[in-house]
């Protein structure tokens, strides 16, 4: 292959590579121009502080930023800790045997099982059996399972980026295994395990699918305040988008508020996004001398 | 049972190690003297770090492992049942081969297994702070930046400061797995004098590479090769006068 041959195909293979990054981008800022072009007329913040108005042909997306707030935080709450655990017993803990390799491949598929699907596990563990009412929780939980394989793998991934020194050098001092952990594995993996889960939750916090048949509503704009807001149906950004774009009766009139309440959930999307890279360039910044 | 003489600290009897099916080391017998050195020397492969490992259990934490025949410490079998490893790994302490500092302060490095130890007294870990960093001649180099970043010391400080760390916890033996070997000439001769410091109070083992290095700071040398104790003598005699056939050429520089 001569000199000439070897620099062309360098050329071509760079430009497929700079082509398909910037088809990429070119997407994405289609979608958000799209988007934010559309809802600019009535963004505000007002549109973003009120209740909708008029059988919901006026007025803002308040009660759904709360509800999606609420059922959030729910996932959080459930998913961290299983999730943390989890990754602990699988990293730390486990023989890696092929019974542990097996629960580590039903983890990584689980991640990639259609949320419609957990929605109607959901509805049928929460809603018929446990008899959980259409609610707040049953909702954040559903999420919390969609969310779950995501957190334990970011987790586990985490604790695996912690070096095996640190935890020699901490059994050769004679602390115990879970001293280890807790001690000389855990705060260095905190942060890695942190950006996993702001990801999954922003990935739950934009899915209709798992909370359409536990808990979310069509209008219901007054939440009670905790605990009691637990119990309660809700509205979220993602099932109002949804009932703007295709189930309203004025369907025409409403698509700006539709627009708007799409650039809502992106730009909450964008800020918790935001927060994981942020957090994994503290983390870097801190520990690259390692 | 060998007959525990006061100068004996360790005791290894027909010590065998399996790593699954393949076995690294076969049926080692050696008695480790109280307050000296002992270096393993023996090519890549031979064993030599895996029986150091074995003396605090180390090994315990690879998968697969496991060991026929007996290492005694004060006549008690650390292999035993009733054995806790927890309380063996404070006695026996270890230094990496390749330094391991905690992300942590020079303090709170130090201070980790006092702490892990449950000592909550702070005076306490301070002043067991300052004596170890003093044992590893490292005080005087660090005490005015306490609270700053091991990870900001030199290869060699960060060595002197996990020799620290292991002494902190008061250990009767230190082991020492290649300690010198990612360091450069200077950081080496420093080590190797604090080793000749520290074995008027610790029992040392150290695993090198280094047969120059085994000759300065040792008194006994054991020669390991293909996972068998081949000689285990004086230094002095391993290196000027080998019984073995094997030993020579190895430390003439015929193979490995």
């Amino acid at each position: 292959m001569s000199a000439r041959t070897r620099k062309w195909q360098e050329k071509l293979g760079f430009g497929i590579l700079i082509a398909a990054t910037a088809f990429v981008i070119l997407v994405l800022i289609v979608i958000l121009h799209d988007i934010f072009s559309k809802g600019a007329g009535v963004l505000s913040w007002e549109f973003i502080t009120s209740k909708p108005r008029k059988g919901m042909t006026e007025g803002g997306i308040w009660p759904a930023i709360v509800g999606t707030f609420w059922v959030s935080l729910v996932t959080v709450v459930f998913t961290v800790p299983a999730g943390l655990f989890a990754a602990i017993y699988l990293n730390e803990y486990a023989a890696q045997n092929r019974l542990v390799r097996v629960i580590r491949l039903a983890i990584r598929n689980l991640s990639g099982v259609p949320s419609i699907v957990y929605g109607l596990f959901g509805f049928t563990l929460f809603i018929m059996i446990l008899r959980i009412n259409l609610s707040v929780l049953a909702g954040g939980l559903t999420l919390g399972l969609l969310t779950l394989p995501w957190t334990i793998t970011a987790s586990e991934e985490a604790l695996k980026t912690v070096p095996m020194s640190y935890r020699e050098g901490a059994l050769a001092l004679g602390a115990t295994k879970w001293q280890t952990i807790r001690t000389n594995v855990l705060p260095y993996a905190v942060p890695g395990m942190l950006t996993g889960t702001i990801l999954g939750l922003a990935r739950a916090a934009g899915e209709t699918a798992p909370i359409l048949f536990t808990g979310a509503a069509f209008f219901w704009p007054l939440l009670p305040s905790f605990p009691k807001v637990l119990t309660s149906q809700f509205m979220a950004l993602p099932y109002h988008l949804f009932i703007m774009a295709t189930q309203h009766h004025a369907i025409v009139k409403v698509r700006p508020i539709a627009y708007g309440t799409a650039a809502v959930l992106i730009g909450l999307i964008l800020i918790m996004n935001a927060a994981a890279v942020y957090i994994r360039y503290r983390f870097r910044k801190k520990y690259k001398r390692l | 049972m060998p007959n525990p003489t006061n100068h004996i600290e360790l005791v290894t009897r027909d010590f065998s190690f399996y790593y699954g099916d393949f076995r690294a080391l076969t049926s080692i017998s050696m008695d480790v003297e109280r307050n000296r050195v002992t270096a393993f020397i023996g090519p890549s492969g031979c064993g030599k770090s895996t029986f150091l490992r074995s003396l605090n259990r180390m090994n315990d934490i690879i998968p697969g492992t496991r060991v026929e025949g007996k290492v005694l410490l004060g006549g008690v079998d650390i292999y035993g049942k009733d054995v806790d490893v927890v309380d063996l790994r404070r006695k026996v302490g270890m230094v990496f081969q390749k330094s391991n500092p905690f992300p942590k302060s020079i303090f709170d490095n130090v201070a980790y297994g006092l702490r892990i130890h449950g000592e909550r007294n702070p005076s306490a870990v301070a002043q067991r702070v300052e004596e170890s960093l003093r044992a590893a001649a490292l005080w005087n180099e660090v005490k005015d930046r306490l609270d700053k970043s091991a990870l900001d010391l030199s290869g060699g400080q960060q060595q002197r400061l996990c020799i620290a760390r292991a002494l902190a916890v008061k250990p009767e033996i230190v082991l020492m797995d290649e300690p010198a070997s990612a360091l450069d000439p200077l950081a080496t001769q420093k080590i190797e004098e604090l080793i000749f410091e520290l074995k008027k109070e610790y029992t040392i083992i150290i695993v090198t590479h280094n047969m120059q290095q085994a000759a300065r700071v040792s008194d006994a040398t054991a020669f390991f090769y293909l996972g068998e104790l081949v000689e285990f003598d004086e230094t002095k005699k391993i290196f000027t006068n080998p019984k073995e056939k094997k030993t020579e050429d190895y430390i003439t520089g015929r193979f490995g």
